[in-house]
């Protein structure tokens, strides 16, 4: 790897490496300028920032594959980047290492509507696959909000969700067959039709620490006959909780359910003027979609079940719908109207803990006077805190970031997950230990062990503390100075 | 045999019948574990003394794939037969491996939720081998496999480390999915313990469209039955080959599930609607010797015209491109040839051929993968001794 470099000193295997890299890019292609590679210096966490080493923007597959064997060559670690969208710090970029920007990378390859396929590049963005499929009545299931601009080898990376992921799953569930860079710079492809171990399965979500995907078999949809969008504005959360409850319990898979609490609804009013019911102190968006006389059914039973509702508004075409989603889709933006600094948690709890979740959130909220508003996917119990704080007031961002961890114990405590979307990146990794044994931990590495024995394939996320592989497996050489002094443990 | 060391860890071990026996292998003794931890004490004990183990469910499976080149512990997981926690509210089980699929149906039926995975036995398999040998059924078009639903996995690995991935919310992203590792693993990576999955409440009602169709016909109807926006859960197909019509049965499910199907049918242009399912639907009659298809479901009409010929009938899903394929009386006698032609004209149109079950051993049964060497690796990390099922899948893994 190479050594760690501080202030001016030089960093000989990356000099060494990016003569390399220029032998094989485009001059325009790799990137050395300081001022430039500041660009690239963080992810949509922007609390993290490293400038990278260099950075390159390659074309093909194949250039991607001959980066990363140079940065085997010379022991020089890689980060693969898409939009830059991520929440996790995922993309965050090595002072002495590589940044892999697939933003070249947007040619739709392929569209297959026959076997509801399409194979793209990268790069391209979630909602060009959408666009490219709509007008013959398909779309890319999965729809993070960044959908606009994220890229598909993002998505692949993060296993990214989305608002209507409580019917249709997550990345994971449509994606066909990836090609892959292995961290040795080999061309491989992970299909799900072949036989053999579901690598592909094991590849998606791994947050770029297995390799980089360079060519995207993505399943597509058939839109839905009838879709339906309900918003209920309730006096408060635990009517809406509750409401929530009852959906499930009638035996309804709704394509979404959204929930927004007061202070969110007041940002959300502030920015964008969405116009939700005055009062309210929950506001519920319940998405019904599929055969029309499902949705017919579904919606009646709907009414009744939210008839404590003080408010009802029904949407049946896109403009309406996407009037009653406005709120909800800007919610993280507007709190900015509403607070000069801010942390969007991402957590998970069971759905049923939801009330009492959000009970304990609003006792730390007050035990150390920062608002949090809430922010959820109810459905499926995935919480978007955002914990409100003033940047300039003394002691106020750690009373924040000590609440956002807080929240994520609570997580934990009911069975949940510190994470449902935005991946652990370099944000989380020091949370796993709490939800994870160092058992499962030392297990989970032994994938990343197999795929990337040296390491060098976005170390540093993920896992709190990084393992030694050793070449060959059973086979120990010694003790090695990182095990010796504790920064690592070996198998 | 090293077995001292088995009998220290306290755990049932009995010795081993003609019916435990592992495509041909007999094991030297079975061992019956009644816990993760009394999993992990056998394994850690066998570890120890270098003993090969094969982990057994129902052992409706226990012919597929390659004999093992070994056995010395066959590991039954029947006595984990207890359902965990049934979270209704949540629409999450979370189960041991030895449960039976049809009675964890039965559980999840009296709150009126199912596990969207169907079974190709009427009765026999477990969470455990239905995870390890990843068998899906007609569902799948709708719901996905069992990776797909499976949400959280306890696993315990050669050495007697247990460990878990997921959990038991359906949206988590936190660590690798081993989970996704495991489903389809044959054993061969570590023993699966206990699985979490996401649950579907039941359909309100459900309906079949049940008629038979002329083989030409089959590729147009399907491919409309896939876009139809009245949404079929399933659509599969039964035919004995040669010259015999095909049966084509759509599965509707939910409250307007009789409309939509009369819809369908009407589409269709002909078929019955009933309430029962056929009798052949989703399963395997016969898998002495077993091949699965998969393919671009648009390439249903080229597998069909391969398939014609060969003497096999064909079984399974146009729309979601994956079929067994039987022999209708006696197998085959050049198998081998029958496969690798098979393979040779499947292959150019996206297809891929699988021997599940056959008793030869000159059969190449899964086929080149790219990912091959990928996948040793991952062997090798997780079992460096070779004793979990070893030379039992893929590439002699």
């Amino acid at each position: 790897m190479g050594r760690e470099k501080g202030g001016a000193m030089v960093d000989k295997p990356l000099d060494e490496l990016t003569a390399a890299l220029r032998a094989l890019l485009p001059a325009d292609s790799v990137i050395t300028d300081p001022v430039r590679l500041r660009t690239y210096e963080c992810d949509g966490l922007t609390y993290h920032r490293a400038t990278p080493g260099v950075v390159v923007l390659p074309e093909t597959a194949e250039q991607i594959s001959g980066v990363v064997r140079a940065c085997n060559d010379f022991g020089v670690p890689f980060v693969a980047r898409g939009s830059g969208t991520g929440l996790s710090g995922g993309a965050l970029p090595r002072q002495d290492g590589v940044l892999i920007v697939t933003s070249k990378m947007r040619r739709v390859l392929e569209i297959d509507l026959p076997n509801r396929r399409a194979v793209v590049e990268p790069g391209v963005t979630n909602l060009a696959i959408t666009e490219a499929v709509r007008d013959q009545g398909y779309y890319y299931a999965p729809d993070p909000s960044s959908q606009q601009v994220c890229s598909i080898g993002g998505n692949v990376a993060e296993n990214s969700g989305g608002a209507h992921c409580l019917k249709y799953g997550f990345t994971v569930n449509h994606i066909e067959a990836c090609e892959i860079v292995t961290p040795d710079g080999d061309l491989v492809t992970l299909d799900r039709m072949d036989p053999g171990y579901d690598l592909l399965g094991a590849f998606i979500g791994s947050e770029g620490t297995l390799g980089i995907a360079t060519k995207i078999t993505v399943r597509l949809s058939r839109a839905p006959e009838a879709v339906t969008t309900v918003l209920a504005a309730f006096e408060s959360i635990e009517q809406g909780g509750q409401a929530v409850s009852a959906i499930v319990g009638a035996g309804i898979v709704p394509a979404a359910i959204e929930m927004m609490d007061a202070l969110a609804i007041e940002a959300a009013e502030a920015a964008v003027a969405c116009s939700y019911p005055e009062g309210a102190g929950a506001v519920l968006i319940v998405e019904l979609d599929g055969p029309e006389r499902e949705v017919v059914r579904q919606f009646a039973r709907l009414q009744e079940i939210c008839s404590g509702a003080f408010e009802l508004r029904t949407a049946d075409d896109p403009a309406e719908r996407a009037a009653i989603w406005k709120g909800r889709k800007s919610a993280f933006a507007a709190v900015g109207r509403i607070s000069p600094a801010y942390i969007v948690q991402d957590g998970v709890v069971p759905r049923t803990s939801l009330p009492k979740v959000l009970a304990a959130i609003d006792r730390l909220s007050e035990e150390y006077g920062i608002r949090v508003a809430n922010v959820f996917h109810a459905g499926d119990g995935n919480l978007h805190p955002l914990v409100l704080f003033d940047d300039t007031e003394p002691g106020a961002g750690e009373r924040a970031e000590t609440v956002s961890g807080a929240i994520l114990d609570l997580c934990i405590e009911h069975g949940g997950s510190i994470t449902g979307e935005h991946g652990v990146g370099v944000d989380k990794a020091k949370y796993m230990p709490r939800m994870f044994s160092a058992a499962d931990l030392d297990t989970m590495q032994l994938v990343r062990c197999a795929f990337d024995p040296k390491g060098l394939s976005n170390p540093g996320k993920v896992f709190p503390t990084p393992r030694l592989c050793g070449e060959v497996p059973g086979v120990r050489k010694g003790v090695h100075p990182l095990v010796a002094s504790g920064q690592a443990e070996q198998f | 045999m090293k077995m001292d060391g088995l009998e220290r860890t306290g755990v049932t071990v009995r010795e081993a019948g003609p019916d435990d026996v592992v495509g041909g292998v007999r094991p030297g003794v079975v061992a019956l574990p009644e816990s993760v931890e009394e999993i992990s004490a056998v394994l850690r004990a066998c570890a120890g003394a270098g003993l090969a183990v094969v982990p057994v469910g129902g052992g409706t499976k226990l012919h597929w794939g390659h004999p093992p080149e070994r056995c010395d512990v066959l590991l039954d997981l029947c006595c984990l037969n207890e359902v965990v926690e049934h979270a209704a509210g949540d629409l999450v089980v979370k189960t041991q491996a030895g449960v039976m699929m049809d009675a964890l149906a039965d559980a999840l039926a009296e709150q009126g939720q199912e596990l969207a995975l169907d079974v190709p036995f009427a009765e026999g398999a477990t969470v455990g081998g239905t995870l390890a040998a990843a068998t899906a059924g007609p569902r799948a078009f709708r719901y996905g496999t069992a990776r797909d639903l499976l949400i959280g996995i306890t696993v315990v690995l050669p050495d007697g480390t247990v460990a878990k991935s997921g959990g038991r919310v359906v949206k988590n992203v936190a660590g690798y999915d081993l989970g996704k590792l495991f489903t389809g693993s044959y054993g061969t990576l570590g023993v699966i313990a206990e699985a979490t999955f996401r649950l579907h409440p039941l359909p309100a009602d459900r309906r079949y469209v049940v008629t038979e169709l002329a083989q030409r016909h089959v590729q147009e109807v399907t491919a409309m039955l896939a876009a139809a926006q009245a949404e079929p859960s399933a659509v599969e197909l039964d035919w004995p080959g040669g010259d015999a019509p095909i049966t084509l049965a759509v599965l509707v499910e939910g409250s307007a599930a009789g409309q939509r199907a009369e819809a369908l049918r009407e589409a269709i242009g002909a078929g019955a609607v009933t309430e029962e399912a056929p009798a052949w639907w989703g399963l395997i009659s016969d898998d002495e010797l077993l091949i699965e298809l998969r393919f671009p479901p648009a390439r249903t009409g080229d597998v069909l015209a391969e398939v014609r010929d060969t003497g096999l009938s064909l079984r399974g899903s146009p729309v979601a491109g994956r079929a067994w394929l039987q022999p209708t009386a006696e197998p085959p006698a050049d198998f081998a040839g029958l496969v690798s032609g098979l393979r040779e004209r499947l292959t150019p149109v996206g297809g891929r051929v699988t021997v599940l079950a056959a008793p030869y051993e000159s059969v190449d049964r899964w086929g080149p993968v790219s990912a091959l060497p990928l996948m040793r690796r991952v062997k090798e990390r997780f079992d460096p001794d070779r004793r979990m099922s070893p030379g039992r899948f893929i590439g002699g893994i």
